[in-house]
């Protein structure tokens, strides 16, 4: 049970700054979830929570407490690694009770606790194991108990999933979402793939370059993305982004010249731009439609079938991508040609440094303008 | 698989060819050993003989063999402790908390080897001389264990960076100290290579003559000054002399003969899955 409160942490490798000044309040039982492309400073961050690695500037509080010089075993925070780092030498029993063992905890309370979070796991049969007797999935499980035997006051978890297979993935992805409700402990869940962070946290911070781009629910994230970049990286497919030069600006509107001339109009915030400002428009290949008579003309590259729908990959006349949501009993084939509509309304625009200009447009049907 | 059997028929027979030509030189002093002086000096050496044991008599009733023996056992156990006792924390340090200059430190303890003993033989000696150390096998352990440190830093040096840095991390997280985190981690875990190490120094200082020969007279002579008393510079009594070498061999040959396993083991020990 516990806060994690970072101010202002940076990290330096010698001259060399990876983490620039992050500032981030995490809430009591909250399942908070960084994620960012690697290299953009997650596993670091966590890592210096954890205490594995010194914060070169900055503080972070733990339940209000500076974790400064704290050793790891003493912060209170169970880590889950990538690799899982269970002890190979040890049965599953002995990896569990390890941290019990050392913090001198007597044999039959080690014995109870490790027996009691076996049985959430629904691992009992495995205890007198070695891990290399154990598959995968059997891993993942045992280095969880491993770290909700210590009944931490928050877990670390450092791409746990990564190293499993996707029908796995899913299914422990449910699982950790059970194990938070019922433990109700705060969790800090690093990874890269962003429909982890979208599909489990309450939180998501968006890190890139060692920067904090955005921090929201999966939701505020999707439909109001800050940036470029968190536009860009949340969502799957990516959203597709058009070059455009604002035409003419109204109350509350703007209406964009598209490369190939054709003019759109949508709301947002017209008193931040004037005719001529270049801008980005972002859409979601959800709000992009086959139509006969739409706009744009298009190349189709791939088709992507997933069954209920398909996505379409395209090219559009200028050599832009463009990526379509269409119904899954689609014909058509790479290289047939075919019209889009993009449903301006619910577009995301963005300014020449990939700050999002404010959407004022929730997702709904298409209007004529 | 017509390819296959021949491949591998012509890499056993190299495999023995290899082998037999390594023993050959201690099959040679083993039989010679079994000579008589006059046999022993016959070319082209005769293959078949009388096997006598007067030679081993003689070597016997001139030296007191079992304190030389001692003495060997002493010295390398002594030096393998003390240069593992030295090098796991060394080692340790250098494999999970490397710094800028970590490589040339190795690289520096190596070159050591480079330099031959008898060049630093004159300070060693008048150190050895004052802190009372010649002729003693405190003072042989000493300077074995240094001889063997660095071979033994790097072998345990490449052994702990086998061990995923994660697995350690684990631990401290779970609460260990860097006492616990070598005890019930790191030295589990890279036992067999421990192993090949321990097995491999002790072999060498067994096999170490040039400071035994120097450093020692009497009381803490080892085996390897043994043998090289029975090298007169009168005349060469080569059956004699082979059966002191045997006589210094054998220990270290069956010691050998049992750890091949674990020698081999650790030798090829992979990463920790």
């Amino acid at each position: 049970m516990a806060t994690v409160e970072l101010k202002g942490v940076r990290k330096r490798f010698g001259a060399h700054e990876i983490i620039h000044g992050v500032d981030l309040r995490i809430n009591d039982h909250e399942f908070v979830a960084f994620v960012g492309p690697s290299g953009s400073g997650k596993s670091t961050l966590l890592r210096m929570i954890a205490g594995l690695e010194e914060i070169s500037e900055g503080e972070i509080l733990i339940d209000g407490v500076a974790a400064q010089g704290v050793p790891p075993a003493r912060r209170g925070l169970a880590m889950v690694f990538q690799s899982y780092a269970l002890y190979p030498h040890m049965t599953v029993d002995e990896n569990m009770s390890f941290s019990l063992r050392m913090a001198g905890v007597a044999k039959e309370e080690r014995d109870r606790k490790v027996r009691a979070v076996a049985r959430i796991l629904e691992m009992e049969a495995l205890l007198d194991r070695k891990p290399r007797e154990l598959s995968g999935g059997q891993l993942q499980r045992v280095a969880i108990g491993r770290a909700m035997v210590r009944q931490p006051k928050a877990f670390l978890l450092d791409e746990p999933l990564s190293n499993l297979d996707a029908a796995l993935q899913a299914q422990m992805r449910l699982e950790l979402v059970r194990l938070h409700r019922e433990v109700n402990t705060t969790m800090i869940y690093v990874t890269h793939d962003q429909v982890e962070a979208m599909t489990m946290a309450d939180r998501i911070v968006v890190l890139n370059n060692g920067r904090v781009e955005q921090v929201g629910s999966p939701l505020e994230l999707y439909q109001h993305p800050a940036s470029l970049f968190v536009a860009g990286f949340i969502g799957a497919p990516k959203m597709s982004f058009l070059d455009v030069a604002v035409s003419s600006t109204a109350a509350g509107w703007v209406t964009l010249a598209l490369a190939n001339g054709v003019s759109v109009s949508l709301p947002a915030p017209a008193e931040e731009v004037k005719a001529g400002t270049r801008l980005k428009l972002g859409i979601r290949p959800e709000h992009v439609e086959m139509d006969g008579n739409g706009e744009l003309q298009a190349e189709i590259d791939a088709v992507e079938h997933l069954g209920p729908r398909a996505y379409l990959h395209t090219r559009l006349s200028d050599g832009s991508r463009m990526v379509a949501q269409v119904s899954g009993d689609i014909t058509l084939r790479e290289g047939d040609r075919t019209a889009l509509h993009i449903r301006a309304d619910a577009g995301h625009l963005f300014d020449e440094s990939g700050k999002a200009l404010e959407r004022r447009a929730p997702a709904r049907p298409h209007q004529a303008v | 698989m017509t390819g296959g059997w021949k491949m591998r028929l012509a890499l056993t027979l190299a495999g023995w060819t290899i082998a037999l030509a390594m023993f050959s030189p201690i099959l040679w002093m083993f039989l010679t050993s079994f000579k008589t002086e006059i046999a022993a000096v016959r070319t082209p050496p005769a293959i078949f003989f009388r096997p006598t044991l007067e030679n081993y008599a003689a070597v016997l009733q001139r030296a007191d063999y079992v304190q030389f023996a001692l003495n060997s056992v002493a010295v390398s156990l002594g030096s393998t402790l003390l240069a593992m006792a030295l090098a796991i924390p060394a080692a340790y340090s250098m494999a999970f908390f490397p710094t800028r200059h970590t490589r040339d430190i190795l690289l520096w303890m190596l070159s050591t080897k480079m330099l031959p003993a008898v060049g630093v033989l004159v300070p060693i000696y008048l150190l050895w001389r004052d802190f009372g150390l010649l002729d003693t096998r405190l003072g042989l352990i000493l300077i074995d264990s240094l001889g063997v440190l660095p071979i033994v830093v790097w072998m345990l040096f490449s052994f702990f960076r086998e061990v995923p840095p994660e697995i350690l991390e684990a631990s401290r997280m779970d609460g260990a100290t860097q006492t616990d985190e070598l005890i019930h981690i790191l030295l589990p875990l890279s036992m067999p290579g421990i192993a090949a190490t321990a097995l491999l120094a002790i072999i060498l200082c067994w096999n170490e003559a040039f400071w035994s020969l120097n450093l020692t007279t009497v009381n803490a002579a080892t085996l390897t000054a043994f043998t090289a008393s029975f090298a007169s510079p009168e005349g060469l009594f080569w059956a004699k002399l082979s059966a002191a070498s045997t006589l210094a061999t054998v220990p270290i040959l069956i010691f050998g003969w049992i750890s091949q396993r674990q020698l081999v083991r650790g030798l090829s020990f992979g990463a920790v899955k």
